[in-house]
């Protein structure tokens, strides 16, 4: 169907769009190794940057807070979201359960300025401190819309009779609950927590607007520290950032193989 | 399932619905209608009307606009030929992997790309092009934007372009359609709702972005994003804040519209 030439052409645009994706990121990691100490003139290789980021003891701090927010918001938004998705799956009320659907996703296609925004007026109303328990809890709320709708569509995929076989059989709506829907939906969940965790990690503006001044998450700092130029130790820094998230999307990758080979086995069962 | 379990499992849900999704809303049209001295009044919308807003606006929306057209001129070829290759999923995963890198992090290295003595710059001086400042021009921040956000173009195209039944290309080809009219007659309109939903998703988060007008446009570019931010956090006029955030909102709501998926008979 396609001339040779046409195919040259295509893979050559294909080449030129990857290499648009890549070469930013291969050129901070590349001057993170630079001893010349700026983001030009490669002058000699040296881990002076990152032995300069792992004494720095007020980003490594950050590092933890990051980490304890992601983990944190992640594990709880992905209960309080999973709940809900099973709630709506099992409301009868199509408008209320469409209504509800839609101020879901309010939060997933609103700007973040003006989520940001409009946390910072409700933390300021209610009079909640801003700083750890204020980026926490926006955390919290932004990634719980994520989570439903990753869970939503598992439980869509489960058969019907499988929870009715379980009533049928005298299991309690508890026990269906955890016995049959549970472990049926788990990848979803999985899937569900695993987002959340890359938003918190990934946020900057929402976190921006609600952290105040004492505390402070990779993202804010990479911006505070970036508007005052050009530092190698921030290359450093994405360096290993880069590789934490690669083993993340790997690792998210192998989980939901996993998690699928697995279904289809207990299925066959 | 009995009511009692169905709603204590909707309770801790529905009760974040009110207080981060309702409420937080209602806060900022609240807000809105007040000055800088706490008084009710409508002068925010009247000086949003005031020729320097509407011109940020305007401006604003420009970029955006300008934003969303290139990365579509970029990403639909792209999604085109992705579709038509071998390795699909391994090449799907490559576009898909800088989105996880944090933006901030993206944002950065371009400070060092077009940088007085970096790569850019490097490059042009081979043609004898003596350096010159990158960094803080339009073209920077409109460069930077479109690399953030190609991925969120091209992957919606690429879905509407896998789910396109192949056998209606080679239908029009045998027909004796040329290549180009197969393009513009059956695989565009059959597209058209991942360009859509494409431009929904590249075209308010760039009305929006404030750190890419800060680090790379050196402020020279100020779009409503910068503005909110300009206002709650550094003016503290939130009056005058929440006000562009209606607008903002407003403009999202318009857009999703315009962008929604038209249903097929």
């Amino acid at each position: 169907m396609e001339r040779t030439g046409s195919r040259w052409l295509s893979r050559l645009y294909l080449i030129i769009v990857f290499i648009f994706l890549y070469v930013p990121i291969v050129y901070m990691i590349v001057y993170s190794f630079n001893a010349g100490g700026q983001m030009h003139h490669f002058s000699g290789f040296t881990l002076d940057w990152y032995r300069e980021l792992f004494s720095d003891t007020r980003l490594l701090m950050i590092v933890l807070n990051t980490l304890i927010i992601a983990l944190f918001s992640a594990a709880v938004a992905t209960a309080v979201g999973t709940m809900g998705a099973i709630g709506l799956y099992f409301l009868t009320q199509r408008r209320v359960r469409e209504g509800l659907l839609t101020l879901n996703n309010i939060l997933i296609v609103n700007p973040d300025v003006v989520i940001g925004a409009s946390f910072l007026i409700l933390f300021t109303v209610l009079g909640i401190q801003l700083g750890f328990i204020s980026v926490l809890i926006a955390h919290i709320a932004f990634s719980i819309p994520i989570v439903v709708l990753m869970v939503l569509p598992k439980l869509y995929e489960m058969p019907r009779t499988l929870i009715d076989a379980a009533s049928d059989l005298g299991a309690p709506p508890r026990q269906v609950l955890t016995r049959v829907i549970i472990p049926f939906i788990t990848p979803g969940i999985m899937a569900g927590f695993f987002m959340a965790l890359t938003y918190s990690l990934d946020d900057f503006a929402v976190t921006f607007f609600v952290t105040g001044s004492g505390f402070s998450t990779l993202s804010v700092e990479i911006y505070s520290r970036a508007r005052h130029g050009i530092s190698l130790s921030i290359n450093a820094l994405s360096t290993i950032l880069f590789g934490v998230t690669m083993l993340l999307v790997f690792g998210y990758y192998w989980l939901s193989q996993r998690g699928a080979r697995r279904l289809a086995l207990w299925v066959k069962r | 399932m009995t009511r009692t379990l169905k709603w204590t499992l909707l309770a801790p849900y529905m009760l974040w619905i009110v207080v981060f999704v309702i409420i937080p809303i209602a806060l900022i049209a609240w807000n809105s209608f007040f000055d800088l001295e706490g008084r009710l009044t409508l002068d925010n919308f009247v000086r949003f009307f005031s020729p320097t807003y509407l011109k940020m606006s305007f401006i604003s929306i420009w970029y955006a606009f300008l934003i969303t057209f290139i990365s579509l001129l970029v990403a639909y070829p792209t999604a085109y030929v992705l579709s038509r290759t071998r390795h699909k999923q391994l090449l799907l995963l490559l576009i898909i992997l800088p989105s996880w890198v944090n933006l901030l992090l993206k944002t950065y290295a371009f400070m060092g790309i077009f940088g007085m003595y970096g790569l850019v710059n490097a490059f042009l001086s081979l043609f004898g092009i003596p350096a010159q400042e990158i960094l803080f021009t339009d073209f920077s921040f409109i460069f930077v934007s479109v690399y953030i956000f190609i991925p969120f173009m091209i992957l919606p195209i690429y879905n509407a372009m896998e789910e396109m039944p192949r056998g209606l290309i080679e239908a029009a080809l045998d027909l004796g359609a040329s290549q180009w009219t197969v393009i513009r007659r059956v695989i565009w309109p059959l597209t058209l709702d991942g360009v859509k939903t494409g431009i929904q998703a590249v075209f308010i988060p760039s009305l929006s972005l404030f750190m890419i007008t800060r680090l790379i446009a050196g402020n020279r570019v100020i779009t409503l994003g910068t503005a909110i931010e300009q206002h709650f956090l550094v003016t503290q006029d939130w009056g005058m804040g929440a006000t562009i955030a209606i607008v903002l909102v407003l403009m999202m709501v318009v857009t999703m519209r315009f962008a929604q998926a038209t249903p097929r008979a």
